[in-house]
């Protein structure tokens, strides 16, 4: 090929004037992009109206596709199912077999599961949709792991809220439009999920590891508490997720981590089920979260709270002790030194004002 | 039509062909991350941003260095990136081959699938950093098979820009 034309200008000055401007404003232009980048680190939804309503005008445009893409990609899967299908039938027969002893025993369970929460009078929390929805796409040339999801903010749905599928967790809110959101997914490297084991119970953490997969983290040292083919629910344990959704099944064993696969394929499950925040109240004061609890869910989050919500006095805690400090803190000398029973608890969120020491 | 133009509005539209088919090819590019593909892994290559490297190492003087930002503003509006990430990387990447074609003083079909690969591989690490800047732990290991099947696509991608050239400049 023929060396690409020169660039330069020619002897023009006024030609050579414009090729300089041009270099100024793409210079000036990387640099406002950089920084509108840095605002986008610091603060996530600084664009959140901006970028809501792109994904409003573009998500409509997957939607359309979307059912030709389930269609096409069927075809592929009831194929490969006619040639394997002597030996998905009695792996299937076996699988019936176990399933039926284990329903037994659920049943079980499960009537003996009411009849204990009746005696202890407890409210079953039924964490309610909001909506019902369609994925419609995702990122697929990113770093990121985000779905699109066909119901926005129209449709009450907030950022935040936990999303899942037929089959299990998919994920989280993370920015809405009118009537589309984002998703970000659970095998994202950013997103966190408390599970639990349902073998034996084992708490962890969940954490994506963007590449399709979860990590599992324990605070168990030692042995690794997971065998491949467990299986990981919700635990509910900081008040977003509800306790029991499927997360995901181990796959193999890292060292003292485990490597799970999503229950949940957002790719395959055609519906998503939005969910309210579990206990919108968790990160409210302790009397709040009281009332919150006995009438169920409400549903507003927690930064939603009037600001003299927020800033009230915790209660005087029923212990009198003046010298009592909760276990696990930091003591205050301050408090120490003068004993007020009123501050006998800090809580992290109200931290204690700076006092000069006598 | 003829070879030769009959009336105005047939050099007019002849003109506008000329003009707007790689900003239209670029864009549509761009849209297509919202092709309804689900996936959990990236495998699938940044076409907007292949197709405006084609364009750029095809005809070194159709855009300006700043004609990328505004291609970028719309990639990143569209693929939901932060917004920035790609205004930034593609501007930076044309001012870097805009460098380069001023030093280098010929090209072949070889050196370009290098220049390429080296943009392929600064556009994804860029891309990727920014996601680790904004909270997102992945590993760089991840994003190799992205960065080898963007590579591979780049010889396809540069043929159908260069079918869509000659459409282009037929008379």
């Amino acid at each position: 090929m023929a060396a690409p034309p020169t660039r330069r200008a020619g002897f023009s000055r006024r030609a050579q004037l414009t090729v300089f401007l041009g270099y100024v404003v793409a210079v000036g232009g990387v640099l406002v992009a950089i920084l509108l980048l840095i605002v986008a680190a610091v603060d996530p939804r600084g664009f959140a109206a901006l970028r809501g309503t792109a994904l409003d005008v573009t998500a409509p445009v997957s939607a359309a596709g979307r059912s030709v893409v389930g269609y096409v990609s069927g075809i592929g899967e009831s194929v490969s199912e006619y040639f394997a299908a002597a030996s998905k039938n009695a792996e299937l027969r076996r699988e019936l077999e176990r399933t039926r002893r284990e329903l037994h025993e659920t049943r079980f369970a499960a009537q003996e599961n009411e009849r204990l929460k009746e005696m202890l009078g407890i409210a079953a929390g039924e964490a309610d949709e909001v909506t019902v929805a369609r994925i419609v796409g995702s990122s697929f040339d990113s770093a990121r792991r985000l779905a699109t999801l066909s119901a926005g903010a129209g449709s009450g749905v907030e950022a935040g809220q936990p999303v899942r599928g037929p089959d299990g967790l998919i994920g989280r809110v993370i920015e809405t439009g009118r009537w589309a959101a984002r998703v970000l997914l659970v095998s994202d490297a950013s997103s966190n999920v408390p599970v639990r084991s349902l073998r034996d119970g084992t708490p962890a953490l969940a954490v994506g590891r963007g590449d399709g997969t979860i990590e599992l983290k324990t605070l168990e040292v030692g042995e690794n508490p997971f065998r491949p083919g467990d299986v990981l629910v919700t635990s509910g344990t900081g008040g977003v997720f509800p306790p029991g959704i499927p997360v995901a099944r181990v796959v193999r064993l890292e060292g003292d981590s485990a490597i799970a696969r999503p229950v949940a394929d957002p790719a395959r499950a055609d519906y998503a089920l939005v969910l309210r925040v579990f206990q919108p109240a968790a990160g409210a004061p302790l009397d709040q979260a009281a009332e919150a609890d006995a009438g169920g869910p409400v549903d507003i989050s927690p930064s939603e709270l009037p600001p003299e919500v927020r800033a009230a006095e915790t209660p005087a805690p029923a212990q009198q002790d003046p010298g009592y400090q909760p276990a696990l803190q930091r003591p205050d000398p301050v408090l120490m030194r003068r004993a007020r029973p009123q501050r006998a608890q800090p809580r992290p969120e109200q931290p204690q004002p700076e006092q000069p020491r006598p | 039509m003829t070879r030769i133009a009959g009336s105005d509005t047939d050099v007019a539209i002849r003109d506008y062909k000329r003009r707007f088919v790689p900003l239209g090819s670029t864009l549509l590019a761009s849209a297509l991350a919202l092709l309804p593909i689900v996936a959990t892994l990236p495998l699938v290559p940044d076409f907007g941003f292949l197709v405006l490297l084609s364009w750029r190492l095809l005809r070194p003087e159709i855009w300006r260095a700043h004609a990328a930002l505004g291609l970028g503003l719309f990639d990143d509006f569209v693929s939901g990136h932060p917004i920035g990430q790609s205004m930034a990387l593609w501007t930076i990447l044309f001012l870097i081959l805009d460098f380069v074609d001023s030093r280098l003083g010929f090209r072949d079909y070889w050196l370009d699938w290098l220049l390429a690969a080296l943009a392929i591989i600064f556009h994804t690490a860029g891309a990727w950093y920014i996601a680790t800047m904004m909270g997102s732990g992945v590993e760089f290991s991840v994003m190799v098979p992205q960065i080898v099947i963007s590579i591979l696509a780049y010889p396809l991608v540069a043929r159908v820009v260069l079918a869509l050239d000659r459409w282009r400049l037929a008379r």
